[in-house]
């Protein structure tokens, strides 16, 4: 473990920089921007969930009054093959599809065809006049219909990806994954109890509170400006360009503020359909969703079906482990099976395991990441069945991880060997907490639950300008989702040795700032972080060149202490030190413009585990669930700001006891959205909750400057798990189907005689 | 262009008349008071063009008088109003607990108990309240007024008894005596701004020994309409509202429940779910008649 | 077209607007006046992002007519700083870092606002139920009840 670190700035929880617009209104959002003779765009969505389009007449719409265009897909480029890249993941022909719909729609709201027109009123007129022709087929909408033998197919091309043989027949199953170690039969005849179970969650939406939402400029020359909000807008520039076969650099890329994305603003909806608009009609043309298209066409997360099994020896050693993992992929491959497939046993020492993952396609809407994709559904079950083990073998449950939890040189069931990482130090630090040794309330279940996420790397860029004044600005790339340029200023405060206050830090445009992947993975602090700190140590090299020459000493001679230059130890200490305000003074006549530049691919992000605690009291005679109390324990490496770690802690918690105890993606039988609504899709409330109680643990991650894990991810994994332990040990039933709403849990405990 | 109108009248013969007119020529009018519905439904099932005849300016309709034996309550009244006056929670502390479980506090600044009558929402909140309390809706008639009583008023669901040219302009309840009070209970998946999957709102009467001497008992959300339970009433008079008397009111909401199946909640769980409500809304309005006497 | 001209006053402001009868306050206020301070997040009163105060009362601009704004005061999150600099709820709100992405917190300030004008020392559960139609996805409300209750605490003890 690294040693204890006194920081100046890293550690404290100032204001964030754009925290005034933030409050006052002043802040553009997506929807925000107007621009001089816009015109507004909307879309036709699909009536039914799965149907072949026969024809499409939009000539009574050309012919309204204020019509600039239309669209459909007969319109797009024929779309190249190819991996997309990035967290969403998938096939570049998929998501033109998904964006909008050829010859056949996949799912109730798929896009069918687009317009722009003066007004909103004019463009829903357009849409209504708009005629589609379509030959129904049958839906398909639940896992075991979609990977049952002579299922009707979605996509008769699709063939299984990953089989040993290949496949003779197309099938729903669009690939599968399979993990394993050690022997499992042998595991298993080792133990002495074994659980085993079958676990249901449901499909789940990201629920930001801003929907999706562009304005598109396109010029004569073909040439786009496109002002979205979006979690990565130079991924966003590169999907545009691949969907609509432009080059890069002909697309222009703004990225608004953002309201919220979860990882469901890493994908393309509107902003391919905008570009094509503004250039049919000359016109920027603005697009925004309705709350109701976000729900039925943007992606939510998987609805999975698992099977787990587990076995333990008396003292708790686990001897095996096998889980069988099915995600709805929705209407195209790419379902976060992998990701779920090497979650699932990450925090246990397993000698024998095998996981089998599925990635199903059905008549729902394409999946999206949703905060570490995939590991909620998985570590749901293994943490249930966990919890199931300890009481079958009269264990504590943080006690039975305690005995299996992975360390620093544990090797991973994906993998690699974890390097430092702070399970068993959340683990303890549950098993101190007054919240697990207090008295448990009256009536009441305490739960818990391991929490786990790898966190990424991947590419960033930082550039850091000294201005004439010896003030900062820092030009990066990643949307600040949830206060990533209070991290980076803290950051660069602490490099650089300058008060917080004299740092700025901007999102540049694609043309202005270097390229960066995605806000998501849990990488900004961590990765665009590292560029931040590695462009401010490309400054403090030139400052101390900059003072060597000053002096006529070399630069090897000076050092930086406290934002100054300062002659190294026995150099003439006769020398005033040199701040960062009078090199910039003097920077004309020293070799002109202080630029610090930096660009990575970050490698080592530490892997983020956490232990989430819950009391939680059922009423017996109508199944409501009441959240009594709720800890959040974290590793998260350091915590830069702690104020917004503690945040994205809060935030995942409350995210993850909404998918446990109500919010799902209802459907009727033709595959029609019941809920497609914020009344109905029932996101918790503040009466919902207590507060949330949070202990940071700090075990630092050796391959970054500070320490620092990504945290935004690992807090929704655990408090699935950890509610429907708790509500198992406050009523004596065990209920594996999420979400634990009130008829579901009332009907599990009359069939248990409650 | 886009067909739709937006009308103020200042006075009660002024949009009876706007109504009537409109209805002569075919045109389509809502009367629109806090808008709360109207305006979700106005953008999303229901998109055709309207008049929007908006009853806000009308006196009558925002009247709330406390008298002797009656207390009226303005169709158009906000339900946030009506819950800031201290009497009427007195009065009427279940009514206002209906009104208050309403949507948010945003929806209750505009929210009126006569709109979420008219809307005629099986899951509407203040109408098993309503029943409970024996209100009565009063109801401008081209001819004069005419009165009927709420568990009449509520025909099916989204429709009501008004005729086209008719208004609603208010609620005339029975005020209670010190030996009666009422209580509302519903029940949802979230604390807050939820659709009532089931409720119960109920009334009773207490002589000096605690024997029940008259009840009310209205359900709601498990049926096409809110229902007034006559059979759950007889179960609790004449009994100390014991156990066993709540039981048998409970069952009795139960049985009289037909409901649905859908997004919100099984038909089984709904029968079950009304039961217990009532239950527990009968004890709470028992121990608000003897926290009186107290 | 069918237009209505509709005169009102927004933070304090005499402000006249044309509107067709069936928009939204909310509409008008981002769309035709570019007050977009005032987020859109649901348009049917579910998440509170457009909360805004009329006449004092608050309210969701999604479910107001603005041809109904006509003789109203609205007060938007535009008007709640003043010359002195941030409302004490805006000051409390970044303090206790009450917001990540920021999206629903105009309307939970406005929302608060409200309810501090009628209950100055609020209780948690009152904060809760009160602010119970303010969506936040991002914090889980901890922080937000927190600056509440710290606005509450800096508006009766004025530094």
């Amino acid at each position: 473990m690294a040693e204890a670190v006194d920081y100046k700035a890293i550690g404290t929880s100032p204001v964030r920089p754009d925290g005034v617009d933030k409050v006052t209104g002043r802040a553009q959002y997506g929807a925000d921007l107007n621009l001089p003779g816009q015109i507004y765009g909307k879309v036709l969505r699909s009536p039914h969930a799965h149907a072949r389009i026969l024809k499409i007449d939009t000539s009574r719409a050309l012919a309204l009054p204020g019509v600039y265009g239309v669209i459909t897909g007969q319109d797009f480029p024929e779309a190249e093959g190819g991996e997309i890249g990035g967290e969403g993941g998938g096939d570049v022909s998929d998501l033109a599809k998904n964006i909008m719909a050829r010859d056949k729609v996949l799912y109730h709201g798929h896009a069918v065809a687009a317009v722009a027109a003066k007004s909103l009123s004019v463009a829903q007129a357009a849409l209504d006049a708009i005629s589609v022709e379509y030959e129904v087929l049958a839906p398909v909408l639940d896992l075991e219909s979609a990977m049952a033998p002579g299922a009707t197919l979605i996509d008769p091309s699709c063939f299984t990806k990953n089989l040993p043989e290949k496949p003779t027949a197309p099938s729903n199953i669009a690939a599968v994954m399979k993990l394993g170690r050690g022997n499992v039969e042998e595991g298993f005849a080792q133990a002495d109890v074994i659980v085993e179970g079958e676990y249901r969650i449901p499909m789940a939406h990201q629920g930001y509170i801003e929907p999706h939402a562009c304005i598109a400029s396109c010029n004569e020359q073909g040439q786009a400006t496109v002002w979205c909000c979006t979690q990565g807008h130079f991924e966003f520039r590169a999907m545009t360009a691949k969907v609509l076969r432009m080059h890069i650099a002909d697309l222009k890329f703004i990225a608004s503020e953002i309201g919220g994305g979860f990882g469901g603003k890493t994908v393309i909806y509107l902003e391919p359909l905008a570009v094509m608009l503004s250039r049919k009609s000359r016109r920027p043309v603005k697009m925004a969703m309705t709350r109701e298209e976000v729900f039925r066409a943007t992606g939510p997360t998987s609805g999975t079906l698992a099977r787990i099994r587990v076995g333990a020896r008396k003292d708790g050693t686990l001897t095996a482990a096998t889980a069988w993992l099915a995600y709805e992929a929705g209407a195209y491959a790419g379902a976060p099976m992998g990701p779920g497939a090497m979650t699932v046993f990450a925090p246990y020492i397993l000698p024998n395991f095998a996981v089998e993952a599925f990635d199903v396609l059905l008549n729902k809407p394409k999946v999206a990441a949703y905060r570490a994709p995939g590991a909620p559904q998985s570590m749901y079950a293994m943490e249930c069945a966990m919890d199931e083990l300890a009481e079958r073998l009269g264990m504590d449950p943080i006690d039975l991880r305690l005995k299996n939890a992975a360390e620093e040189g544990t090797q991973a069931p994906y993998g690699p060997k974890f390097p430092a990482i702070g399970l068993k130090a959340c683990l303890n630090a549950a098993k101190a907490h007054p919240n697990y040794t207090r008295p448990l309330p009256a009536g009441a279940g305490r739960g818990m639950a391991v929490g786990f996420w790898f966190n990424v790397g991947m590419q960033s860029s930082a550039e850091v300008h000294i201005n004439e004044d010896g003030t900062v600005t820092i030009v990066e790339g990643s949307p600040d989702i949830g206060g990533s340029r209070a991290s980076m200023a803290l950051m660069a405060s602490e490099t650089l040795g300058i008060p917080y206050e004299r740092i700025k830090v901007i999102i540049g445009d694609t043309e202005s700032a270097g390229f960066s992947n995605v806000t998501g993975g849990s990488r900004t602090t961590f990765a665009t972080g590292m560029a931040v700190i590695r462009a401010c140590e490309d400054i403090i090299a030139q400052c101390k060149s900059r003072a060597a020459s000053t002096w006529g000493i070399d630069a090897d001679q000076v050092d930086w202490r406290d934002g100054a230059a300062i002659p190294a130890p026995g150099v003439n200490a006769a020398l005033k030190p040199l701040a960062l305000a009078d090199i910039a003074a003097g920077a004309p006549k020293t070799g002109g413009p202080l630029l610090g530049r930096a660009s990575l691919n970050a490698q080592g992000a530490g892997a983020g585990f956490s232990v989430n605690l819950a009391d939680i009291r059922v009423d017996p005679e109508t199944g409501k669930v009441d959240v009594l109390s709720f800890t959040a324990i974290q590793d998260a490496g350091k915590a830069i700001h702690p104020a917004y770690v503690e945040g994205q802690m809060q935030g995942g918690a409350v995210q993850g006891l909404g998918w446990a105890l109500n919010e799902e993606y209802i459907y009727d039988a033709n595959g029609v959205m019941q809920n497609a609504g914020f009344l109905d899709y029932r996101m918790p409330v503040a009466s919902d909750l207590p507060m949330i109680d949070t202990v940071i643990v700090e075990v630092p991650n050796p391959t970054h400057p500070y320490g620092v894990r990504g945290v935004g991810e690992t807090p929704i994994v655990a408090p699935l798990a950890t509610a429907a332990n708790a509500v198992s040990r406050a009523t004596g039933v065990r209920m594996r189907d999420l979400p634990l709403s009130p008829p579901r849990v009332l009907e599990a405990l009359e069939a248990a005689g409650r | 262009m886009t067909g739709f109108a937006y009308h103020a009248p200042t006075s009660v013969a002024e949009t009876l008349a706007l109504l009537g007119d409109h209805a002569r020529a075919g045109r389509r009018a809502q009367v629109l008071a806090g808008g709360t519905d109207v305006l979700v439904q106005l953008r999303g099932v229901d998109r055709t063009p309207r008049a929007l005849v908006d009853i806000k300016g009308l006196a009558e309709v925002n009247r709330l008088h406390v008298g002797a034996d009656h207390v009226f309550i303005g169709a158009a009244i906000p339900s946030a109003h009506l819950n800031e006056n201290a009497e009427l929670a007195r009065l009427y502390p279940g009514l206002m607990e209906a009104a208050d479980l309403i949507g948010s506090t945003q929806i209750q600044g505009r929210a009126s108990v006569g709109g979420n009558l008219c809307n005629a929402s099986p899951a509407g909140d203040t109408i098993p309240a309503l029943i409970a309390v024996g209100a009565r809706c009063v109801i401008a008639t081209a001819s004069g007024t005419r009165e009927l009583p709420v568990e009449a008023f509520v025909t099916g669901v989204g429709r009501n008894a008004l005729v086209s040219g008719e208004l609603l302009l208010g609620l005339s309840l029975p005020r209670p005596g010190a030996a009666t009070a009422d209580a509302y209970l519903r029940f949802t998946p979230r604390t807050e701004m939820d659709i009532a999957v089931a409720g119960c709102g109920v009334s009773v009467t207490l002589d000096a020994g605690g024997v029940c001497t008259a009840a009310r008992v209205g359900i709601g959300a498990v049926a096409p309409t809110a229902l007034l339970v006559e059979a759950a009433a007889a179960a609790l008079v004449g009994t100390r509202l014991d156990e066993a008397a709540l039981n048998a009111a409970g069952a009795a909401c139960s049985s009289a429940a037909s409901p649905i199946t859908d997004k919100r909640g099984t038909a089984d769980y709904r029968r079950k779910v009304v039961g217990v409500l009532c239950r527990r809304a009968v004890g709470i309005a028992r121990d608000r008649v003897l926290a009186h006497r107290a | 077209m069918d237009k209505i001209q509709i005169g009102t006053s927004i933070n304090g402001e005499a402000v006249e607007f044309l509107c067709e009868p069936q928009q939204s306050l909310l509409e008008v206020l981002r769309d035709t006046l570019g007050r977009t301070g005032t987020k859109e997040g649901c348009s049917t009163g579910d998440c509170g992002a457009c909360s805004v105060l009329m006449d004092g009362r608050l309210v969701c601009a999604c479910l107001v007519l603005a041809a109904e704004a006509g003789g109203h005061e609205i007060t938007t999150i535009e008007g709640l700083a003043t010359d002195a600099g941030l409302h004490p709820i805006q000051q409390k709100f970044l303090e206790h870092a009450a917001l990540q992405c920021g999206i629903c917190t105009p309307g939970l300030i406005v929302a608060t606002k409200a309810l501090l004008d009628r209950h100055p020392d609020p209780d948690e559960t009152t904060i809760r139920y009160w602010l119970a139609g303010n969506l936040c996805r991002c914090t889980g409300y901890d922080k937000i009840i927190r600056a509440v209750q710290d606005a509450a605490r800096s508006l009766a003890h004025p530094a």
